[in-house]
């Protein structure tokens, strides 16, 4: 390990509390999205439990309606979307295309700071009287007739949009202007091209969802109509409004995740990914089509039929750009050297869950089917599949992944395979029983429901008890690690990207000197550095040995 | 363990059929990226610490296959989708007619002869039924498993759907869209009855004061409506006798069907259509009636169908709206 480092560099509170580095900013938002992951999961856990039985094992219909709320509150806006882009992206992005900082590093704390102020909101919602309106805030529920303390947790999820939204326009910034000698846009990383996606719908959609919280909150407060019809609003234009927004906010959490797994599969397949420029492509295709799809959330809202056909087509073109990623993510594998660390597991476990959700988002893209399926068990476990199969997985794995770098030590790699494949069936035995009972028609959102259901309801509670052990075990490794694990090197795997070009953990400027970028990305056989066993490699890959 | 719900009316075998269709598709790629994984999982595997694999930078040939392949496919899904949801979102012309209005936490069912039910609906079998939907406070939504419908119950405008019972029995019916405390229990039963046994729960069990035609009138007196809606059309409005189901001249040259949603929202919102020939002087009834006494006044209007329908030189159309 280098004698000074980002982590070393300066001490005490106040070094941390108003850094400007990157990487250390990545770290207090790793402490708190982490933080509101297990406010969300033991909202998650204790809604399982209550679903044991058929009229409801554990809490009020209202408490409970306050924990499903709470739970997807909590996990989307204040976990999920921050997760991989402002933890692993702050960290990583300046670092991989060779610059010292993010353009703006004040606005990055800032953005911090932002989120901090919008969590302490729903943090007061959740704690005074708590919110009861689904994480959808469908008006004109939300806007006239809950009785719990919607207006904190609107407030909050508008000024953490703000958060957002000066990320996306940090990293794009970034990655126009600051990337190193050489690095031209198809070399950069994939991650990258990812966050630079994520960013385009962090700046475009973050806006609209705020304003329209912003409106249901005004309707609540001063009872100006917008939303509630007996004031002359309609409570359609909100899903219209909210949607616009919340259905690629479901790629603000997947393309990141899917950015992580295009680093992870080549460098354990030690070959170049397959179709470089599909995968790339296929984000900003997913990013642009993602916002043309938002109404197949609103097929049975009574919308117009050729809106619903038109919706139901461009929802079935924004799921090929997922295919082409999954077909070449596989493809690279192809006469591969493949080796079963921990992040490869992540990876694989992902496209298989990936696999699942992006397949069931077919069944309800089609109109005909959405007409049964439309807010059952069914959507729950889909959007899980994606959000917890996906996302999380891709968001942990890359933990893993980066750690060493992050840390500049090994976590314990034997109990972290245990974890991944823990975590792995866990997730199945919860999830999977939810697409049979969506079938059968157990609507979501039920505090009670009808016996036929419950041994589906009882698997799936078992499950989630798996899935919790999966996740506490990486949390106590990884922090062991911290202090006992074993030091890692600049580049234990070895990967390619300049990310491992540098010290772990790296020094505050990321670099010595400024790198400059000869070779393409994930090309192993030009890289004598890695000291990898290159076959037919040009002759002087061998010359430095 | 049952893996989907009971069929029990016209929609329930297509959809399935569909659901089959979509599931073969995906088994079958989710079963061969699979395999191909776990197969170069261990065909591949890493046999020296120091060997890298082969450097392969992508096919075009392969490119092509897998968005053309996948493209196809999902036009077939959302063509034959898209099948089902037009039949589903166009009613047959000649159907049953039930009012249903979702309140917290409870529905309330208006049989055609005006018969009410409470978290109940009776539905003959064979027939094209149309459940009109009304929500007296947040957005519900209408759904019946067994039968693969449902439909958003919004508040603000009147939403529809239909389908064809083809087997007695009862089956669920459930509040699917969030509503509050209670959501998990609004919830029903539907009983789908032999047609004959059907007409004798009917009449049997009719309450005379309950007729909604009756109970209309005795509203459109009280709303003080006959000040202008005069039956021969001579009044400040247009007559209503023959509105419902006729086509309206308005007065920006368009024309509408005067179906239950038109007149509710010329009740709540008369400025929203004006019929040509009139001046636009309803005041708005919005906050003034429940959406039992607009279905009343609905039922009422209807009623007037058959009486003599003289016009007031407005247009080809029969006789026509208000205002």
């Amino acid at each position: 390990m280098p004698r000074e480092h980002y982590l070393n560099a300066t001490y005490g509170i106040r070094s941390w509390l108003l850094t400007t580095d990157h990487k250390r900013i990545a770290l207090l938002y790793l402490a708190s999205v982490t933080f509101f992951f297990f406010i969300g999961g033991a909202f998650a856990t204790m809604i399982r439990i209550h679903l044991l039985t058929p009229k409801g094992f554990l809490v009020t219909p209202e408490t409970y309606n306050k924990l499903f709320t709470m739970h997807g509150v909590a996990m989307i806006f204040f976990f999920l979307i921050p997760s991989i882009p402002a933890v692993l992206g702050n960290f990583l992005l300046p670092i991989m295309i060779g610059a010292k900082d993010l353009a703006f590093p004040k606005i990055n704390l800032l953005s911090w700071y932002i989120y901090l102020v919008g969590g302490c909101f729903v943090l007061y919602s959740f704690s005074t009287g708590g919110l009861d309106t689904g994480w959808t805030f469908y008006t004109p529920l939300s806007s006239v007739y809950s009785n719990s303390a919607v207006t904190p947790a609107v407030l909050g999820v508008f000024i953490n949009g703000f958060s957002s939204i000066l990320t996306g326009l940090n990293f794009i910034v970034t990655v126009h202007t600051m990337r190193a000698p050489g690095m031209t846009w198809f070399r950069l990383p994939l991650f990258v091209w990812a966050q630079y996606a994520t960013s385009i719908i962090f700046i475009l959609g973050t806006p609209v969802i705020a304003i329209t919280l912003l409106l249901a909150g005004l309707e609540r407060m001063f009872h100006l109509g917008f939303f509630n019809p007996q004031l002359g609003g309609d409570p359609i234009l909100f899903q219209h409004l909210f949607w616009f927004y919340s259905h690629p906010a479901v790629y603000i959490m997947i393309l990141p995740a899917m950015g992580v797994i295009s680093e992870i599969i080549p460098t354990f397949a030690r070959k170049p990914i397959f179709g470089y420029s599909f995968i790339a492509g296929s984000s900003i295709a997913i990013a642009v089509i993602g916002f043309f799809v938002w109404a197949h959330h609103m097929f049975l809202t009574g919308e117009s039929t050729y809106a619903a056909l038109t919706f139901s087509l461009l929802s079935y073109l924004v799921a090929i750009p997922s295919a082409v990623k999954v077909f070449n993510w596989a493809s690279t594998l192809y006469k591969g050297s493949i080796s079963y660390d921990t992040p490869m597991l992540y990876a694989l476990g992902f496209i298989g869950l990936f696999l699942i959700g992006g397949l069931t988002g077919l069944f309800l893209a089609c109109l005909g089917l959405d007409i049964h399926l439309h807010d059952t068990y069914f959507v729950i476990a889909h959007f899980h599949y994606i959000m917890v199969g996906g996302a999380v997985m891709g968001y942990v794995g890359g933990l893993h992944y980066w750690w060493p770098k992050i840390t500049g030590k090994l976590y314990p790699e034997f109990l972290a395979r245990i974890a991944a494949i823990t975590l792995f069936l866990g997730f199945n035995l919860t999830f999977f029983p939810q697409f049979i009972l969506g079938y059968l028609g157990m609507p979501r959102r039920y505090a009670s429901y009808p016996p036929e259901f419950q041994v589906l309801n009882v698997m799936s509670t078992a499950g989630a008890s798996i899935l919790a052990l999966g996740y506490l075990l990486p949390m106590i490794y990884l922090t062991w690690s911290m202090r006992y694990g074993e030091v890692a090197g600049p580049n234990p795997w070895p990967a390619t990207g300049l990310e491992w070009q540098t010290a772990s953990p790296p020094l505050t400027e990321n670099f010595d000197v400024t790198p400059e970028v000869t070779w393409e990305p994930y090309d192993f056989d030009n890289r004598p550095d890695l000291g990898l066993d290159v076959k037919g490699a040009p002759s002087f890959a061998h010359g430095d040995d | 363990m049952p893996l989907y719900p009971e069929q029990a009316s016209n929609f329930a075998a297509n959809v399935d059929a569909l659901m089959v269709y979509i599931t073969l598709i995906c088994v079958f790629f989710a079963v061969a990226i699979t395999a191909a994984i776990i197969f170069f999982f261990f065909k591949y595997r890493r046999k020296d610490p120091a060997e890298v694999g082969v450097p392969i930078h992508g096919d075009m040939r392969l490119e092509t296959a897998w968005i053309a392949v996948p493209l196809f496919l999902a036009l077939t899904m959302f063509g034959w989708g898209a099948v089902v949801y037009v039949d589903y979102r166009r009613a047959p012309l000649d159907t049953l007619d039930i009012y249903v209005i979702g309140k917290q936490w409870m529905w309330k069912v208006q049989q055609p002869t005006g018969l009410r039910e409470i978290n109940e609906l009776h539905v003959p079998v064979g027939r094209d039924v149309k459940l009109i939907l009304a929500s007296e406070d947040v957005i519900h939504d209408f759904s019946v498993p067994a039968f693969r419908v449902k439909m958003d119950v919004v508040p603000g405008h009147y939403n529809t759907m239909w389908f064809r019972p083809t087997k007695a029995g009862r089956y669920h019916f459930f509040c699917q869209q969030y509503c509050g405390t209670n959501h998990a229990i609004m919830g029903g039963w539907v009983t789908v009855m032999e047609p004959t046994d059907y007409s004798a729960w009917l009449s049997g069990s009719s309450d005379a004061s309950a007729n909604p035609v009756v109970a209309g009138e005795k509203l459109f007196v009280e709303k003080a409506c006959t000040t202008c809606h005069l039956p021969n059309g001579a009044g400040r409005a247009p007559s209503l006798n023959g509105l419902y189901g006729a086509k309206v001249l308005l007065a920006d040259g368009s024309t509408v069907t005067a179906d239950d949603a038109y007149i509710r929202e010329s009740i709540l919102n008369p400025q929203a259509k004006i019929v040509a020939g009139y001046q636009p002087l309803m005041p708005s009834f919005q906050g003034q009636l429940t959406e039992e006494q607009i279905i009343d006044l609905t039922s009422y209007i209807k009623s007037l169908q058959s009486q003599p329908a003289p016009a007031k030189g407005a247009g080809t159309a029969p006789a026509t709206g208000k205002k």
